[in-house]
């Protein structure tokens, strides 16, 4: 194990609220009978629907296709009928086709053998992770296929493994460690392999000892060419860019990707997702999510079918203790508030959260003072406050040369913020009016 | 002493005079030939820098007109006079001079009483900040957010919000400048002629079943416009009924008074 460590600007300590669910051990969720598979569950363009009402589908079914460079496929996890195409909101408030699907027991998913991924060839593994829909599930749900493929002229030296899980609250990556450790360990290597990488770190914080201390007596009794680098508390270092400066060393440039240093990043879920999907050629129809909050009755961490409904994971857990004030999809700093329990689990969703009204403060907003935290705050070292007094008066090109678009939302401004402006939310109308000025 | 302020004055004098020549000179040598057509089509302009010919503001608009790479016509709070004194001074005919005046209005009556919330929002006071967020909180996805963005645009502050928290456009103030519409998420700011009678308050693509649920003045496209008054100019598309401004539409009244949820409205 190395030595301690951690990235150097900004950053924030949020409360992380972890020990509501830390302990929980994942439990295996019946699929449902109607799923919701919304078209749109990556980063970049939706996949095209290739399939119609009425249609009968088998588990494991392609029924949507990439369509473009930056987009992923999508299957259908179990078998039945489609029963409807209609257009849904998700968790982020985007709106998407989705496809309804009627289940029935006719079949589950056959899966192949136990395939040795070592004698397979890494453009072999790379074609396959696009096949099987694989996609980043830490959040940005970035399509796998794209990370993995390295461009030309470029190399990769290091594969890091985000074991970081820095998001408060969120523990489905934690458990994954512990009860899946090998699969996670052995993914790190299939990625390995397919970028051609010499070393393999997995980063992971100091909440979760337990985790580092599985994962090595695993690395130790299988001989794995892996490294644990513990990391210290602070948000956001699940961030590839603060991940990367904390475990080898490197700063990403702005506009650049990780693997313009010779490095490619992957979530321990991913890398489980892609160790499932490599040996028994599983596409990604299910994922590990928390279920948290001081709203719910019996938090814990499932293992939920994509397209389950939240209102049935609510259910899960013993329904509400009281009425939620704020239901929050993915983590309290970039998660998505959303108001619909039909929204559906989708393969970014790493966690539910139901907050009570004195977990999620109304806070008045107020003038800014310029004091300066949030600047303070910033990993990307951008002035927060002159990019928020720029977009709310409309002056968008103006916060594009203040460096708008290496913000990642990442929420450490608005945390910080006393005078509580909506920062994050400013960053993002940023964003979308340029992008619209653009047209 | 007395020759020390000699030598001063003359190395002053001579410097000074050297320069001035050199300025003389390279004033007619490099002199930049200024169309005086420029500054006429600038002062005949309205000046009201609102950007609806889609150039930087008037004097960059002037420029393009002289330059023959826009057309005259293009400046919408002038109107036709403007488009008329512009080609005066370029010399030519005016042409399109008759178009009517059109004015920005809300297309939608809908307010706290009328139409449902689907969640509580906070945040941003910005409608495309709101709307971003599952195209806003209105149980109606096509109406008015009301959190004024467009208020925040108008150059000339036509635009206010009303007590009963709508919108409401002021067309005598109104200089048809569009920068409103643009900025409208949900497109329910429209252009119509200044001296339209009626307007349809709704923008609703909903079937009517689904307006009724979230809206009580939204319309339901039942079609009694279209069908009970056909030479009223009304035709409903997508559920939603639209009002053909370029006829002589007779028996309006009878249609506004028909309307069983009230969507066909008196311009004010």
């Amino acid at each position: 194990m190395r030595n301690i460590s951690t990235f150097s600007k900004g950053g924030v300590h949020p409360a992380d609220r972890k020990e509501l669910t830390c302990t929980k051990e994942i439990v295996r969720l019946p699929t449902p009978k109607h799923i919701i598979i919304p078209f749109s569950q990556h980063l970049g363009v939706p996949a095209n629907p290739i399939v119609k009402k009425g249609d009968i589908v088998a588990a494991g079914d392609k029924i949507g296709e990439a369509a473009g460079f930056i987009s992923a496929d999508i299957h259908t996890p179990a078998a039945g009928t489609v029963s409807e195409i209609k257009e849904i909101f998700l968790p982020n408030g985007m709106y998407t086709k989705a496809a309804v699907i009627a289940v029935d027991e006719t079949g589950s998913l056959e899966l192949t053998e136990k395939r040795d991924w070592k004698t397979m060839d890494p453009h072999q593994i790379v074609a396959e992770v696009k096949d099987l829909g694989i996609v980043g599930m830490g959040g940005a749900t970035f399509p796998a296929n794209v990370k993995f493929s390295v461009p030309k002229g470029k190399k990769a030296e290091y594969v890091v493994i985000n074991g970081v899980e820095c998001e408060p609250y969120l523990t489905s990556d934690h458990r994954i460690m512990l009860e899946k450790g090998l699969e996670v360990l052995e993914g790190a290597l299939i990625i390995a392999k397919m970028v051609g990488a010499p070393k393999v770190y997995i980063g992971i914080e100091n909440n979760k000892k337990d985790a580092m201390e599985h994962l090595e007596s695993l690395i130790t009794a299988h001989h794995l060419p892996i490294e644990i680098q513990p990391l210290r508390l602070k948000y956001p270092q699940g961030d590839e860019k603060q991940l990367l400066k904390a475990v080898i060393g490197k700063e990403v440039p702005s506009g650049a990707l990780p693997i313009d240093i010779g490095a490619v990043v992957s979530n321990v879920g991913t890398a489980q997702a892609l160790y499932q999907a490599i040996v028994y050629r599983k596409p990604l129809i299910e994922r590990v999510v928390t279920v948290t909050g001081d709203a719910i009755r019996d938090p814990g961490n499932f293992l939920v079918t994509i397209g389950t409904p939240i209102q049935d994971l609510i259910d899960a857990c013993g329904g509400f203790r009281e009425q939620p004030e704020k239901m929050v999809a993915g983590g309290p700093m970039m998660g998505f508030a959303f108001y619909d329990l039909q929204t559906p689990v989708m393969k970014g969703t790493s966690g539910v959260l139901a907050l009570t009204s004195k977990e999620s403060r109304k806070e008045v907003t107020t003038a800014c003072i310029s004091c300066g935290r949030c600047v303070a705050a910033c990993p990307m070292g951008l002035q927060p406050t002159r990019l928020y007094k720029n977009i709310s008066v409309g002056n968008y090109t103006e916060s594009l040369g203040l460096g708008l678009l290496d913000c990642k939302e990442c929420g450490c401004c608005a945390y910080v913020c006393p005078a509580k402006l909506p920062l994050v939310q400013g960053m993002r109308l940023g964003k979308n009016m340029s992008r619209k000025m653009k047209k | 002493m007395i020759l020390n302020i000699l030598y001063a004055f003359l190395t002053v004098s001579i410097l000074g005079g050297a320069l001035g020549i050199g300025l003389a000179y390279a004033s007619k040598k490099l002199a930049v030939k200024k169309d005086e057509r420029v500054e006429a089509v600038e002062e005949a302009l309205p000046g009201a820098n609102c950007g609806a010919c889609g150039y930087a503001g008037c004097a960059a608009y002037a420029e393009a007109i002289v330059n023959e790479e826009a057309d005259m016509t293009l400046c919408a709070p002038g109107g036709p006079d403007t488009a008329a004194k512009v080609a005066a001074i370029m010399g030519v005919e005016a042409q399109g001079g008759n178009a009517k005046k059109m004015v920005a209005r809300v297309h939608c009556y809908g307010n706290e009483e009328t139409t449902t919330k689907a969640f509580a929002y906070e945040g941003l006071q910005d409608c495309n900040a709101a709307y971003a967020m599952f195209k806003g909180d209105n149980g109606c996805k096509y109406g008015c957010l009301a959190l004024g963005s467009c208020i925040a645009v108008c150059p000339v502050n036509a635009i206010t919000k009303r007590e009963d928290g709508r919108i409401y456009v002021d067309k005598d103030v109104c200089i048809s400048c569009r920068k409103c519409v643009t900025v409208c998420p949900t497109g329910v700011m429209k252009m119509i002629p200044y001296d339209a009678e009626y307007y349809i308050a709704c923008n609703s693509k909903d079937k009517g079943g689904a307006v009724k649920k979230v809206c009580s003045v939204g319309c339901i496209g039942c079609k009694i416009c279209e069908k009970k008054f056909p030479d009223a100019g009304f035709t409903v598309k997508d559920f939603l009924s639209e009002i053909d401004y370029t006829i002589a539409a007779q028996g309006q009244d009878g249609a506004a008074a028909a309307c069983p949820v009230d969507c066909i409205r008196v311009t004010d």
